[in-house]
């Protein structure tokens, strides 16, 4: 049998050609080998392009570092420009996407949002294996790692000291992927043939583990990850359902965050900003790949999506249909949370 | 913000120094984001009817609770309160047909996240009063007093400037 990955990218590149070749499409968005091992980068391929030297398509790849969640570059084909008084004349350019299931989720909370035009896109579903966390692969070798190559479930790796090792892949998943629940992108243009994940639980085992904690102790978690934090940015960057023009972390004319050094500011605008995507996390873990420092918060990603599926019935799922839940309400919402003096008295 | 919330800080007792009040002595500070057309008249109608309730409340009139960004709160702990509390109309009295509701939701997602980070439940509180039930209202500032009083002073999430 072929090779997985090979099978994989064969397949992808067979599609986008097609997609070309039919004039469906004008860019597709899909992943090519980075400059560094362990890491894929996206690749942004034009109709032109393709035109002038077709082989350019044999650049996609799909193994296990394809980490990014690609929806977030959907955002660029679709800006508005600031200002503009006139009716858009052009016609939004046709984006045909290589999709997982986190970024095929984004891609339909994104739509929802208006934020994109399903009509414009061709979503080519890839079911996900599970994507690497190089953190896992890299604290398991003792030297620099200048070369690696998966084989359907192993990654050989080479370290700059000449030592080379072979990784078990399933070991060394991130853990989004581990208890990723929708493996399998649904409602796409086309699907390859590629066997997905079993479904995960959604990391509900980990949720419970942590519930068990103490105010106290959460909080010297929290801290502990937040003090790493350098503000860059890159979770922000990374998250394709982080898409405002103008982020409160940027207004000076009401300063939300100072922007010193201070604990207390990197708090704020972290716990801002997981709370901002209520109902729109896909816990794809764009946002901990990006980090450049190793700040952990998928424990408080996960919470919210598991609050808000909790409170409202409501996953962000392949359904174009359902509305963002903190876009609407409904009379039968839960009022638990709310301080009632009469009964705090009896 | 210069000078909005940011006031809180200066007017509370001297708690974040380590200073030699005695436990009994501390007063917490609490900022209520009242709604104006229910809870605010209700905070009004407490005063008044001459109702007692603690001084500890800073009161801020927000034209509805839906106005209340969770921003503010987490704003106002920054900034040294030692609880918040949030009020607005009865669900289904909102004076703008369902602003309250959409706040509800807010309101839900953002409580359960501040205590998944560690922030004690009895910190920030949501409430609803109406512009008739003053007894209500000092009720609750009352309830609200004693629950933040139990937690002490807040030391998480508080800027020191």
């Amino acid at each position: 049998m072929e090779d997985r990955v090979e099978q994989t990218s064969q397949a992808i590149r067979n599609e986008a050609r097609r997609l070309f070749e039919a004039d469906e499409i004008d860019v597709f968005i899909g992943f090519e080998s980075g400059s560094l091992p362990l890491s894929s980068r996206p690749a942004f391929l034009t109709a032109e392009e393709i035109a002038q030297d077709p082989s350019k398509i044999d650049t996609l790849v799909w193994d296990s570092f394809c980490t990014s969640n690609l929806a977030t570059y959907l955002l660029r084909y679709y800006a508005n420009e600031p200002n503009r008084r006139k009716k858009r004349e052009k016609p939004y350019p046709r984006v045909g996407i290589a999709v997982k299931g986190c970024d095929c989720r984004s891609v339909y909370t994104l739509a929802k949002e208006r934020q994109v035009q399903r009509d414009s896109l061709r979503l080519v579903g890839v079911p996900c294996a599970g994507m690497v966390d190089v953190r896992k692969i890299q604290e398991q070798c003792a030297d620099e790692i200048v070369a690696c190559e998966e084989v359907d479930d192993s990654i050989s790796i080479t370290l700059r000291n000449g030592e080379s090792t072979k990784i078990d892949r399933e070991k060394a998943l991130r853990r989004s992927c581990l208890e990723c629940r929708f493996p399998k992108p649904e409602n796409t243009d086309s699907i390859i043939d590629t066997p997905a994940r079993k479904p995960g639980d959604g990391g509900r085992a980990t949720l419970e583990a942590f519930e068990q904690k103490s105010s106290d102790e959460k909080w010297q978690y929290f801290s502990d990850e937040l003090t790493k934090c350098i503000r860059c940015n890159a979770c922000r960057q990374a998250c394709p359902t982080c898409w405002c023009k103008e982020c409160f972390a940027e207004h000076t004319d009401l300063k939300w965050i100072g922007v010193g050094s201070d604990l207390t500011d990197a708090m704020v605008f972290q716990i801002t900003r997981i709370y901002h995507q209520a109902g729109r996390c896909v816990e794809c873990d764009a946002c901990y790949s990006a980090c450049p420092m190793g700040v952990d918060l998928r424990t408080y990603t996960n919470r919210i999506a598991q609050d808000v599926h909790e409170l409202f019935d409501y996953l962000p799922d392949f359904n174009p249909e359902t509305s963002p839940p903190l876009a609407t309400f409904s009379e039968a919402d839960s009022n638990d949370f709310i301080t009632d003096p009469e009964q705090a008295h009896e | 913000m210069g000078n909005q919330v940011g006031d809180v800080a200066t007017t509370k007792p001297d708690s974040t120094a380590e200073t030699t009040i005695a436990a009994d002595d501390w007063q917490p500070s609490i900022v209520a984001f009242l709604c104006n057309w229910c809870s605010y008249a209700g905070a009004d109608l407490a005063g008044v009817s001459r109702l007692q309730y603690g001084p500890n409340v800073r009161i801020i009139r927000v034209p509805c609770s839906a106005r209340v960004d969770p921003q503010f709160i987490l704003k106002a702990l920054q900034n040294g309160a030692d609880g918040v509390l949030v009020s607005g109309c009865h669900p289904g009295d909102c004076h703008y047909i369902h602003g309250n509701l959409v706040a509800r939701r807010k309101f839900a997602v953002i409580k359960k996240f501040l205590e998944h980070i560690g922030i004690e439940s009895e910190r920030v509180q949501f409430s609803w009063v109406s512009a008739s039930e003053g007894s209500r209202f000092a009720a609750l500032m009352n309830s609200v007093i004693d629950g933040v009083k139990r937690v002490g002073p807040s030391r998480k999430l508080v800027k020191e400037l």
